[in-house]
């Protein structure tokens, strides 16, 4: 049967299961358009910008680990996507963006709306293909979503010129596909594993430090297997939140700069790291001559170019963390590390997440720690900046892919369009965003699909009228000369959701956070924004400050 | 700072379009160097072959290494300098030679077992086959006469005997 490049597309993405399609429609891509047009096997998710295409992919992806899919123009529609696509890259999230591009005899001229996406994307995708025959598509979607989702995931580029969308060719979708350059090495070289479990075996302060890779690699389970058989103490990274629960005793929360002293004191007392699926990130590891100085390192991790980048590393495994752990933990038994544990122990207690009620504004903490209380089992959409580190601080995680945010890029305004993808990902789950101020009107005009789709997204608002985290190293590092962060003259968030159709709610004052929180949970035909107006100069610790060791971590201003 | 090391890779890729641009983008986005470059099909047309000259500390050449190897397109690559390897350049020198000089250039040409590849009335073109160091040297005795246009391959190299 001859079909048009565009419905060869189309049935393509069905054949690999695609549920949701991310767009924004526009010239070079309207033969796309068309023929997802009454389409009911995959639906098509307009969006208002092509920013929000590209994370409500990401966020589809991250909540639900299958693929994620954005569609966009040429030109300025490619180039929109580039944030989230480079935030997916860093993140290792599995998507497919697929791009219109100006007609093949128009490619090279400057034509209208002509952008060399291949070219602008190169460094921030993990492949990407410009097809240059209908009778490739097929093929690229089959290896496009191969690549996507297996090894270490990334986005893949698929740029495919208007003629070729247009043009009839026979379809024949591949029944396997076979790139013979490109074979992931998943299993873990059994040697290594068993140097790892001696290692762990004879350690008398070890600590397992669990990444993002353990989620990507649905890991979860094997990951606690390996925490709870051996009784070693976890720090789970931001970007792994949620794949070991944080209510455990075992659980030593979030490393890194703005982690918890008892992780930081405890990578500098270690004897043995265990590393999985984490890539010994600056974040994480402070001043690399301070970090974990007393440690052997075993570091698992599908990408061989992640191990030993910053840290040398002692046992090195390229694999698949599932598939690793599960040979791993065949061989590992109880340690016998009772006075490290004690240490730990004490630690934990005496150096909790803790806040002062400085003012009687609403403080951001309090508000985390409401959100926690009445939405534990949500799923957490998170932005960038002081409202993330919170999330993460005071949100107790205890399920893979509940905590879903922009770890590596740091990319502010994923959250809501994120969200988007995530609920429509997981419908019976809660979605909660927690965003800022000046991350939520990065990417505001999403509110728009989110209402018109009746998704009943929690969007909370952490408004301290600043650029927080800015502010905060403003404040620290230069003088309190706040430039280009004041954000008083932001509209009021309440007023502008009630103006696009969705319920918004003013919170000024604590004793009104508990049941504007019970009021949104009754809201189930569309988002609620919440705008919690909460202290404005409040800084997030501890704090391991830029170019300081793990063991140098501030607890707070005194 | 660890001592840096010349390294000659030998990269396989899928003979398509694009594939240059993402080993060379590679180098260009992390800030290491590319000393040399030769690429080319191989027998097999499907594939071509990469012959990269890099330099930089053992962790670097390691980097360098893995993320040629994390590229979808690269089927396969060698680091030649960790085994005994055959490597060479062919370099192309146009040198202004008036007649009565001639006779002395290609003597020296002779030294260095060089073609003459092109005669005119006021220059000479050399065609030499070499590793670095003769180039060199033939570079800069060439030079005293003129060099008037320089052309040249890149290296290329392969390992010694053979390994399955």
């Amino acid at each position: 049967m001859e079909l048009s490049g565009a419905k060869i597309l189309v049935e393509s993405l069905k054949r690999e299961g695609v549920e949701y399609i991310f767009g924004l429609n526009g010239g070079a891509a309207m033969p796309i358009f068309d023929a997802l047009y009454g389409e009911t096997g995959v639906k098509l998710i307009p969006m208002r910008h092509e920013q929000g295409c590209s994370h409500a992919a990401d966020g589809y992806a991250r909540a639900t680990g299958n693929v994620g899919v954005a569609l966009a123009t040429s030109g300025p529609g490619a180039t929109n996507l580039v944030t989230g696509i480079a935030t997916a890259y860093m993140d290792s999230i599995p998507m497919v963006a697929i791009t219109g591009q100006v007609f093949t005899h128009y490619i090279g001229s400057d034509a209208f709306q002509e952008c060399d996406v291949i070219g602008v994307t190169r460094p921030i995708c993990k492949h990407s293909y410009l097809i240059q025959s209908s009778d490739e598509v097929a093929d690229v979607v089959a290896e496009a979503f191969h690549i996507a989702k297996t090894g270490k995931p990334g986005p893949v580029i698929i740029d495919i010129a208007k003629d070729i969308q247009m043009h009839e060719t026979l379809f024949r979708y591949p029944e396997t596909v076979n790139i013979r350059s490109y074979k992931p090495q998943v299993d873990g070289d059994p040697g290594l594993v068993s140097q790892a479990a001696a290692l762990i075996k004879n350690a008398k302060r070890p600590i397992i430090y669990a990444g993002g890779g353990v989620v990507l690699a649905n890991a979860s389970e094997e990951l606690r297997q390996l925490t709870l058989k051996t009784g070693i103490p976890i720090t789970v990274t931001l970007m792994g939140l949620g794949a070991f629960p944080e209510t455990h005793p075992l659980a030593m929360e979030m490393p890194g700069m703005h982690g918890s002293c008892c992780a930081n004191y405890a990578f500098t007392d270690a004897d043995l790291v265990i590393a999985v699926g984490a890539r010994f990130d600056d974040r994480v590891t402070g001043d690399l001559s301070k970090f974990a100085p007393n440690a052997k390192k075993i570091h698992i991790d599908i990408d061989p170019s992640c191990i030993g980048k910053n840290v040398p590393i002692d046992v090195p495994i390229v694999g698949d963390a599932k598939n690793v752990l599960t040979a791993l933990n065949k061989q590992v038994s109880t340690a016998n590390i009772d006075p490290w544990r004690a240490q730990i122990q004490e630690w934990k207690q005496k150096y909790p997440f803790e806040y002062e009620q400085k003012s009687d504004k609403v403080m951001p903490q309090y508000v985390i720690e409401q959100i926690y209380e009445h939405y534990s089992d949500a799923i957490v959409v998170g932005d960038v900046g002081q409202h993330q580190m919170w999330a993460a601080q005071y949100f107790k995680f205890t399920e893979p892919r509940q905590w879903l945010n922009s770890g590596g890029l740091g990319t502010m305004g994923f959250s809501l369009p994120a969200a988007i993808g995530a609920q429509l990902g997981c419908p019976d789950k809660t979605v909660v965003n927690i965003n800022g101020d000046g991350s939520y009107i990065m990417t505001i005009q999403e509110l728009v699909p989110a209402i018109t789709l009746k998704l009943p997204l929690k969007i909370f608002i952490i408004n301290n009228m600043y650029l927080g985290m800015v502010r905060q190293w403003q404040e620290l590092f230069h003088g309190k000369r706040y430039s280009a962060v004041d954000y008083h003259d932001n509209p009021d968030f309440a007023l502008l959701a009630q103006a696009f159709g969705a319920t918004g709610i003013r919170v000024e004052h604590t004793e009104d956070v508990r049941p504007a929180l019970q009021k949104a949970k009754g809201i189930t035909d569309g988002p609620v924004v919440i705008d919690f107006i909460v202290d404005e100069e409040e800084n997030v610790f501890p704090m391991v400050p830029a170019g300081a060791g793990l063991g140098d971590v501030v607890r707070g201003l005194s | 700072m660890n001592p840096e090391e010349r390294h000659i890779f030998s990269v396989l890729v899928e003979n398509r379009f694009g594939v240059l641009a993402r080993v060379a983008g590679l180098f260009s986005g992390r800030g290491f160097n590319i000393d040399s470059l030769n690429v080319a099909e191989t027998h097999d047309k499907s594939i071509s072959q990469i012959t990269l000259v890099t330099h930089g500390d053992a962790q670097i050449i390691e980097q360098i290494y893995q993320h040629l190897n994390r590229l979808i397109d690269v089927i396969e690559v060698t680091d030649l300098s960790t085994g005994t390897h055959v490597e060479r350049e062919l370099v192309l020198i146009k040198i202004g030679a008036k007649p009565h000089e001639r006779a002395e250039i290609l003597q020296v040409a002779e030294v260095f077992r060089a073609r003459v590849v092109d005669v005119t009335t006021t220059s000479l073109a050399l065609e030499i086959t070499g590793d670095e160091g003769k180039l060199k040297a033939a570079i800069e005795v060439f030079d005293s006469y003129g060099i008037l246009e320089l052309a040249r391959t890149g290296k290329i190299a392969m390992m010694r005997g053979f390994d399955s």
